[in-house]
Parts: structure tokens; C-alpha cells; sequence
């Protein structure tokens, strides 16, 4: 085994191992815990860099194992894998150290993370899934690792947010699945490639390819929560803040639009699927999801409900991103794939803390929350004007490049929902600043549980994720251009190489 | 080859001698020596093809002939592999329950059990088979007896019933056979039943099938294997579901291809249908079932189903044989470790009732993994044997165009999520706070990490598909 073929599987088990071995670690064994934790997710960074060096200069990085005759197991880490792969691995390590500080002297720690680190391999296998069979392998090892996080503290109001999720996404596993199978048994493969394995097979019938396709897309849509499959989104909600910052910013919801990207991009191709009149379909469904996540989040008291219904709307950005036919619809949705997971994860983190500092869990209970917690209300107001595509935010970034691929595609249509959302975040997420800044503060707090020490408003391993993640919203977007020598260093300058590298160097922007 | 047969016929008397104790260690050193022949023998047919033996010299048509192909070879690794972690479950099972009447009988019956399996496997005449077939179900009918309560003796009667008609059946086809060719060799069968055969042979071919899905439990003939499986003591229960009903399960899949392959074809609908109602019959009845091993039971009942699917999709590509020999395979490992699983649980809580596990997952990780990753395989979820046996199945029946096959496979699928995480969910809940202290027993190591090792085997299939479907296909 060559190095090329040896670093993909490195980046699996440098969290399967890891969580494997949690998995036998007594209950109190809370340093080994933590150093194990800790050494995956440092290792995983190391390997990452080592991988987006590589790849920039244009290695190939593949590896593949013969499970059936004709069905590999096949994981690539190409430019667009990178990009989740990246994300992921940034985004465990802050959410591993926050739920260190969050699940103190909780009971069942083993078990949380161990699960946590499967679900963090899932993430990865569908990041470098080679085919759409290993990638349904990963997608639904990722079902299976996040069902025990979601019901983790065992209430029956846990549960039943937990078999919601499960009903969700197991049916839409299996309607994934015949779609798979079906392609499988028309083509004889499942690869991914570059430019779609479909644009060369225009000798199948239409009306196969379209309903392969929405069956696909159906399958993935419920863990990308398209609207109508969004509902087990905020039922979800009852699970621990790390959990939901997880959920939410890196594994579930992201692992179906990256899913969306691969099916459109490289198993149709771009212009193939525009031939078969597929995208606009697509684009119609992710504004309207856009909207109407905005819509519902604006009458949701719950905090973290409020913003489950913004994830709905803010992860069809990205869909909506790939389903504008150009380059520069491409690079506004993938760039936001990033952009969406830093800033919300940013949002979740302080929700927990909010809970777990005070006991406040609904909107109108944020009074004041900004004097007693000045440095978590910043995290989160960074995080909240991100979401509305503010200047100097990561929104902004995401948001502008949409706009002109929009109008490039000329769906000015889209514009329109663009603006439309904008307006629609600053409805639900202003009043919340509003209330935790200038707002007098209660009385008393609904559950105090946290002392603060000097300018320690909370634990520090709950204050600092938020911070360097508020800090890399606003950096992401300071800082878009940069390139460290000929690497591309930020979000946007990756997202830009793969669209020069998915649309060929024809009209590369 | 042959060592296979004396080998557990040697111990199972030997054990009679010995007594429990002692002779729970010879089964089990004697169940890893043969583990390790049916290795070396698998190793040989995949590299050399079909190994055919005459014992004693005297081939057919006069003597007993035995031949291993690929997939009795495949067959032959199963029942040592699935036997030898059950037996290591049984001697700590039963050692916790030393007045236990099933405990002194198990190891003998044990013995005659194997021996009866791997005889089936290996045999190529339809008498013969019937022999071996009869030794197979009257030991399991002991077995299944052993567990000494009123409700097991009800349960082994109806076990009894069931098996001797369904053998009864079958013999009499047999016969029917032998008088219209003289001849009961599946070899030497095969070139004389074609589509022109005398309508005799028919209903001998019908009696067999019917006999045969009698002994399976396919739907409508299940009856009797809810209350022998569920009933049973765990380590039996194990056995019975992963291997006997496979062995009349390969029986039929052996004629179907072999000796009869020529009159089928215009049947292969009815074992489909009635697979395909096994399966959401089956389910159903796990979904509601109350007792923990009866869910266990009725799953066994829904994943026979997904066999006699195979049928109609039998063809040149082998897709469908693959499909069916995965789904073999990865279940008889998924439903002893399913079995054993339950098993401990049940022992642990004192309790069977699937609405009382609450608690099970801080109580019993080991244990509740090995249920949940058996269940992976029972509802055909990646990276499992189970998943590939779907798979399989699903691209059989597409490229023969049969949609009504993938919708019956993709919603057995979630309905064997539905009825498995029935389960899980209640082990995550809580315990209640208010309960009274509940007689608990302390865990078994032993048990708990057999389940498991059965259980991440099931798994471990999804990865080596491969090498499974090479050597079903060897030797043909």
C-alpha cells in the first residue's frame, strides 16, 4: 500500500480507533478519555493539512477493497471531499472540547463519546466516499451513530424526538438505496467522477435518469431537511448542545447537502443534469425551503428550535448554490458549506451555554442574558448577523456569490429569496439581540448552575469554542482572499479551485 | 470430510459418559478442531473445486457418496462457526443453572445435532439426505424438549409434529422418485428429470417442497416456530434458528438448483409469495410481540421470508444464489447473536417482557451493542452481511424487472428496523425512578462478549462478501 492509498484510510481511523477504544474505557477513566479524544482529533488535523497540501498541488489520493464483484469500497480525497473533510475535522475538534466541559460528571461519558467519534468516521467516509455505493455505506453508519447521541439523556422526550429522526432517515436511507441499486443495475458502477458518470450515457432513457434522480435527492433531502422532509430537524432538538452543534454544523444536515453536490455534480454532472431539466426543479424546492424555514423560525420561542428552523432554511442555501447552473452558483453553495457550519455551530454552542450557565432555553427568557454573559452574547451575535449575511461576516461572503450566480444564471427569481431570507433572519434573530443586550436582566435566572469568576462569565471549556469559532466567522470573511504561498487557505479559495476544476478551465471566474 | 460426521458423533455419545462439566469441555475442543477442518476443507474446494468422497470405498449407485461443493462447504463453516461460540455460551449458561434439566442432555443432543448437519451438507443422494434430515429434527425436537417446563414439552410436540410430517412428506417423494427412476442419487437425477417427466415425478417434487417449507417455517407453515424458538432455552433457541431451519432451507435450494432444476420453473412464483408475506407477517407479529424472545422468534419467521425470495430470481448470473447464501450466512450469525443476546438480558433483569428493559444500555453496553449490531444485519443496513445479502437481492430482482420484489425487501427492511429498535429504544430510556429494587443478577462475562463475537461476525461478513461468493461459487 502506497502513501497515497494509506492517508484516506488514516484519516478514518484516526477517530474509528479512537472511539473504539472509548468504547472500552471504564466510566472513570476520564483523563485516558480525554487525551484519546484529543490525540484523534489533533492527529486527524495533522493528516487534513498534510491531504489539502497534497491535493492543491494535484495529487491523487484513492484507495479502494473489492467487497463484492464489481462493488468496491472506494474512498478519494479529491478538492471537494477535502472541503467537508476540512470543516469536519476543525469543527470536532471545538465541539470534543466543549462537550468535554458541557457532559462533566455526566453519567454514560464512554458511551457518548464514543458514538461521537463513529459519527465523526461517518462524516469522513462520506467525505471520501469514491462511489455512491461506499457513500450510502457511511451515510447510514452515520444514521446509526447519532441515534444513541440524540436519545443520550434517556427521557421519553428524548425518545421521541429520537424515533422521529430514525423514521425520517431510515426511510429516506432505504428510498436512497433503490435509487443507488436501480443506477447500479443500469450502468454497472456507482463511481463518482468528474464532469458526471451520466453526461457520456445520453442513450438511457430520460424518464430512468429523472426518477433515479429524485429518488436520490429524495433520499438525501431528509438529512439535508428539504422542506416537506425537514420535521425531525427540530424534533431532534432535545438532544445534548454538543450533539445539535454536531447535527447541525457538520454531520447530519451537512452529510445530505454534500450528498446533493456529489449526486449533481459528479454522478449526472452539472450540464447533464441541466439537460434533463432537473435543476430548476431542485432550485425551486431549496427556496422554497429557504423560506419557509425562515418563516417558522420567526415564531418559535424555543431558542435552540428557533434555530433549527434557520439551519432548515440556511443549509438550501447551499443547495440552491448548486442547483443555479454556473460557476459562480457553485462557489457561493459550497463555500456556505463551511460558512454555515462555522457560524452555526457558533449559535449552538451558545445556546448550551446559556443553558447550562443560567437555565434559559427560550427566546423570551434572554433578557439581559448580554451583561450577565457579555463574551458568549458576542460569540453569538457574530454567529446571528453571519446568519442575516451582514458585511465583514462569513454570510456575507456565501451570500454575495449566490446573488451573482443568480443573476448569472438569470433566475433573478432567486435574488428575490435571497432577500427575501435576509430580511426574514434579521426578523427571528434580531429581536434576540435585542432582548439579550438592552434589555433589563430578570431577577433571577430560571436555573443558575454556573458561577461566574471574574471575566469568566462560564466554564472556559464552554466559552472558548465559541469565541475562536465567532473569531473564524469573522476571519473567513476579513481574510476571503487569501492564499498561504499556492495553497488556497480559506473556504472561498478552495470552493473556487473546485469550481475551476468541476467546470474545466472554460469560464473559470 | 468425513471427520466432520464421526467427529460429533464420537463426542456426543462421549459426553453421555462424561457428565455435563467434562463434557462441555470436549464439545467445545472438539467443535474448534472441526471449525478448523471445515476451514481446510472450504480452503480445498475453493482451490480445487467439488471434494467427493465414498465411504467406504463403495461409490454410488451401491454405496454412500458425499461430495462438498462450494456451497455446502460454505454450509459446513457455518454450523461450526455459529455451534462453537454457542456451546462457549452454553457451558457458562448452564453452569449458573446447575439444576437445570436442559443442562445435562444439551451436550449429547448437541452432538447429534451437528452431526446431522454436517452429514445434510455433505450428502448427495435423497435418501440419505432424508436420514440426516430426520437426525437433524428429532434432535432438535429433544432439544427443544430438554427445557423441562410444561409450556417447552407443548412447544416440542408441535416441533415434533411439524418435523415428522414434513419428513414424512418428503420421504414419500423420495420413494415416488425411486420408483419412477431407481435411483435416489442427485447426480445421476439430474439428466433424467426434465420437462417431459412422468407426472409422478411432479407430485413427488411437490410432496418434497411441501415437506421441506414445513420443516423451514415458511408462512403459512410457521406455526410451530414462535413457541419452540421463544421457549426454548437460549443456547437451543440460538441453534434452532441459526442452523436447522437453515439445513432444510439449503435442502430446498440444493434440489432446486440440482436435480429438479428443470421442473421449477413454473412454480418459483409460490415460494416467492409466501416469502414475501413471511416477511411482513413475521414482522408484524415481532413488532407486536410482548415477550423479548418471541420478538426474536417471529424475526427468525420475517428473515426466512427474505430466503424464499431467491426463487423466481434464480439465474446464470448466480446474483440471486449469492444473494441467497449472504443472507444465510449473515443471519444464522445476526439471530444466534441476537438470541444470545437476549439471553443475557433476559438472565440479567429476570425479566422477558420487552417493555422492562429501560436501563439495559448503562447495565449492559456488551450486550446491548451485540442486539444492535445483529439488528443491523436483520435490517440489511451497511456495513453488514445482512446489507449485502439485501443488495444482492435487490439487484436480482431488477435486472428481472420485478419492482414488486425490491418494494417487499426495502419494507422488510424497515420493518425489521421498527421491531428492532423497538428494543433499543426501550434499553436507552431510563429506569424508572419510582420502581421498587428488582432481583438482578450479576452479568456474565462470558456471555455477554459470546453474543457479541457472534454479533460483530454477522457484521464482519459485510466486509468479506467476497470470499463468501467466491467459494459458493466453487465447484460449479
Amino acid at each position: 500500500m502506497t502513501a497515497n492509498e494509506a492517508l484516506p484510510l488514516a484519516v478514518i481511523a484516526s477517530s474509528l480507533l479512537p472511539g473504539l477504544a472509548i468504547f472500552a474505557l471504564p466510566e472513570r477513566r476520564v483523563g485516558l478519555r480525554t487525551a484519546l479524544n484529543l490525540f484523534g482529533a489533533i492527529a486527524k488535523l495533522a493528516l487534513v493539512a498534510t491531504l489539502l497540501a497534497g491535493v492543491s498541488a494535484g495529487e491523487a489520493y484513492a484507495f479502494r477493497y473489492a467487497v463484492l464483484p464489481g462493488i468496491d469500497l472506494a474512498f478519494k480525497a479529491d478538492a471537494l471531499a477535502l472541503l467537508f473533510i476540512t470543516l469536519s475535522a476543525v469543527l470536532w475538534l471545538f465541539t470534543t472540547l466543549y462537550a468535554i466541559g458541557y457532559l462533566e460528571k455526566a453519567p454514560n461519558r464512554s458511551r457518548f463519546f464514543g458514538f461521537f467519534s463513529l459519527c465523526v468516521t461517518a462524516t469522513m467516509g462520506i467525505a471520501m466516499a469514491g462511489n455512491l455505493f461506499t457513500f450510502f455505506v457511511f451515510y447510514e453508519l452515520l444514521t446509526l451513530a447519532t441515534f444513541p447521541l440524540v436519545v443520550h439523556r434517556g427521557t421519553t422526550q428524548a425518545m421521541r424526538g429520537g424515533t422521529i429522526y430514525l423514521a425520517y432517515t431510515l426511510f429516506g436511507g432505504t428510498v436512497l438505496l433503490t435509487g443507488i441499486v436501480w443506477l447500479f443495475a443500469l450502468i454497472g458502477h456507482t463511481e463518482f467522477t468528474q464532469g458526471g458518470v451520466l453526461s457520456t450515457r445520453a442513450d438511457l432513457p430520460p424518464w430512468k435518469l429523472q426518477s433515479i434522480f429524485l429518488l436520490m435527492i429524495l433520499g438525501v433531502g431528509v438529512k439535508a431537511a428539504l422542506v416537506p422532509l425537514h420535521g425531525w430537524l427540530p424534533q431532534a432538538m432535545v438532544a445534548p448542545a454538543p450533539v445539535s452543534a454536531l447535527l447541525h454544523a457538520v454531520a447530519v444536515v451537512k452529510a445530505g447537502a454534500f450528498g446533493i453536490v456529489r449526486i449533481v455534480y459528479e454522478v449526472f454532472g452539472v450540464e447533464f443534469a441541466q439537460l434533463l431539466n432537473l435543476l430548476f426543479p431542485l432550485a425551486l424546492v431549496a427556496a422554497f425551503t429557504i423560506v419557509w424555514g425562515s418563516l417558522r423560525a420567526a415564531f418559535q420561542d424555543d431558542l435552540k428550535k428557533r434555530l433549527a428552523f434557520s439551519t432548515v432554511s440556511q443549509v438550501s442555501y447551499i443547495v440552491l448554490g448548486v442547483a443555479l447552473f454556473g460557476p459562480l452558483g457553485t462557489i457561493g453553495g459550497l463555500v456556505h458549506l463551511v460558512h454555515q457550519g462555522i457560524m452555526k455551530i457558533t449559535l449552538f454552542f451558545c445556546a448550551g451555554n446559556y443553558a447550562e450557565t443560567l437555565g434559559i432555553h427560550k427566546v423570551s427568557e434572554l433578557n439581559g442574558a448580554g451583561r450577565r454573559m457579555p463574551l458568549t452574547t458576542l460569540a453569538f451575535t457574530v454567529g446571528a448577523l453571519g446568519m442575516m449575511g451582514a458585511p465583514l461576516t462569513a454570510g456575507a461572503v456565501s451570500k454575495a456569490w449566490l446573488m451573482d450566480g443568480a443573476a448569472a444564471a438569470g433566475m433573478g427569481w432567486a435574488t428575490g429569496v435571497l432577500w427575501l431570507s435576509s430580511l426574514l433572519s434579521a426578523a427571528y434573530f434580531l429581536p434576540i439581540l435585542w432582548r439579550a443586550w438592552l434589555l433589563a436582566p430578570p431577577k433571577a435566572w430560571p436555573t443558575p448552575r454556573i458561577a461566574p469568576h471574574g471575566w469568566r462569565e462560564t466554564a472556559w471549556l464552554l466559552l472558548l469554542p465559541p469565541l475562536f469559532t465567532a473569531a473564524a466567522t469573522v476571519a473567513a470573511a476579513m481574510l476571503a482572499e487569501l492564499s498561504f504561498g499556492t495553497i488556497p487557505v480559506t473556504p472561498l479559495a478552495w470552493a473556487r479551485l473546485i469550481a475551476a476544476r468541476e467546470y474545466g478551465a472554460l469560464n473559470a471566474p | 470430510m468425513v471427520w466432520l460426521i464421526a467427529l460429533p458423533l464420537g463426542w456426543a455419545s462421549l459426553t453421555v459418559l462424561l457428565g455435563p462439566r467434562r463434557g462441555a469441555w470436549t464439545a467445545i475442543s472438539a467443535l474448534t478442531a472441526q471449525l478448523w477442518l471445515a476451514f481446510e476443507l472450504a480452503q480445498t474446494v475453493r482451490a480445487t473445486g467439488t471434494v467427493r468422497h465414498a465411504v467406504g470405498g463403495w461409490g454410488a449407485p451401491l454405496g454412500i457418496d458425499l461430495a462438498v461443493d462450494g456451497l455446502s462447504a460454505a454450509m459446513l463453516l457455518l454450523a461450526q462457526g455459529v455451534a462453537l461460540p454457542v456451546a462457549i455460551y452454553a457451558r457458562a449458561y448452564f453452569k449458573v443453572r446447575s439444576g437445570h434439566p436442559g443442562g445435562v442432555w444439551f451436550w449429547p443432543l448437541l452432538g447429534f445435532l451437528i452431526a446431522g448437519l454436517n452429514a445434510l451438507f455433505a450428502s448427495a443422494d435423497l435418501f440419505n439426505l432424508y436420514v440426516t434430515l430426520e437426525l437433524v429434527g428429532l434432535a432438535a425436537v429433544a432439544l427443544v424438549a430438554a427445557g423441562g417446563g410444561a409450556p417447552q414439552v407443548a412447544a416440542a410436540l408441535r416441533y415434533l409434529f411439524a418435523t415428522l410430517l414434513g419428513s414424512g412428506a418428503y420421504l414419500l417423494g423420495v420413494a415416488l422418485i425411486y420408483g419412477v427412476y431407481g435411483t435416489v442419487s442427485t447426480a445421476t437425477l439430474e439428466p433424467l428429470l426434465t420437462v417431459e417427466a412422468p407426472r409422478l415425478a411432479w407430485i413427488a417434487g411437490l410432496l418434497m417442497l411441501s415437506g421441506l417449507m414445513l420443516k423451514t417455517a415458511l408462512f403459512p407453515f410457521h406455526y410451530w416456530l414462535p413457541p419452540a424458538h421463544g421457549g426454548a432455552a437460549t443456547p437451543v433457541s440460538a441453534l434452532l434458528s441459526a442452523l436447522v431451519v437453515k439445513a432444510s432451507f439449503y435442502l430446498i435450494l440444493r434440489l432446486w438448483i440440482g436435480p429438479f432444476a428443470a421442473l421449477v420453473d413454473r412454480i418459483a412464483w409460490l415460494p416467492a409469495v409466501l416469502g414475501a408475506t413471511a416477511v411482513i407477517w413475521g414482522s408484524w407479529h415481532a413488532l407486536r410481540a410482548v415477550r423479548l424472545k418471541a420478538l426474536v422468534a417471529w424475526s427468525t419467521v420475517a428473515q426466512i421470508g427474505y430466503l424464499f425470495l431467491v426463487f423466481p430470481l434464480l439465474g446464470d448470473d448466480r446474483i440471486a444464489l449469492h444473494a441467497g447464501g449472504m443472507q444465510m450466512v449473515s443471519h444464522a450469525f445476526a439471530k444466534a447473536a441476537m438470541f444470545t443476546a437476549a439471553g443475557v438480558i433476559v438472565h440479567t433483569t429476570g425479566r422477558d417482557a420487552v417493555a422492562e428493559v429501560a436501563g439495559v444500555a448503562s447495565r449492559l453496553p456488551v450486550t446491548l451493542f451485540a442486539f444492535g449490531l445483529a439488528g443491523m444485519t436483520l435490517m440489511g443496513l451497511p456495513p453488514s452481511g445482512g446489507f449485502l445479502a439485501k443488495w444482492l437481492l435487490i439487484e436480482a430482482a431488477l435486472a428481472r424487472g420485478r419492482w414488486d420484489m425490491v418494494v417487499v425487501v426495502l419494507a422488510g427492511g424497515l420493518l425489521a428496523a421498527a421491531y428492532t429498535f423497538r428494543v433499543l429504544r426501550q434499553a436507552f430510556l431510563l429506569p424508572p425512578s419510582g420502581e421498587r429494587r428488582r432481583v438482578e443478577r450479576r452479568p456474565i462475562a462470558v456471555l455477554e462478549w459470546t453474543a457479541f463475537v457472534l454479533a460483530a461476525a454477522s457484521v464482519a461478513m459485510g466486509l468479506r462478501g467476497m470470499e463468501i461468493v467466491q467459494l459458493l461459487d466453487a465447484g460449479t
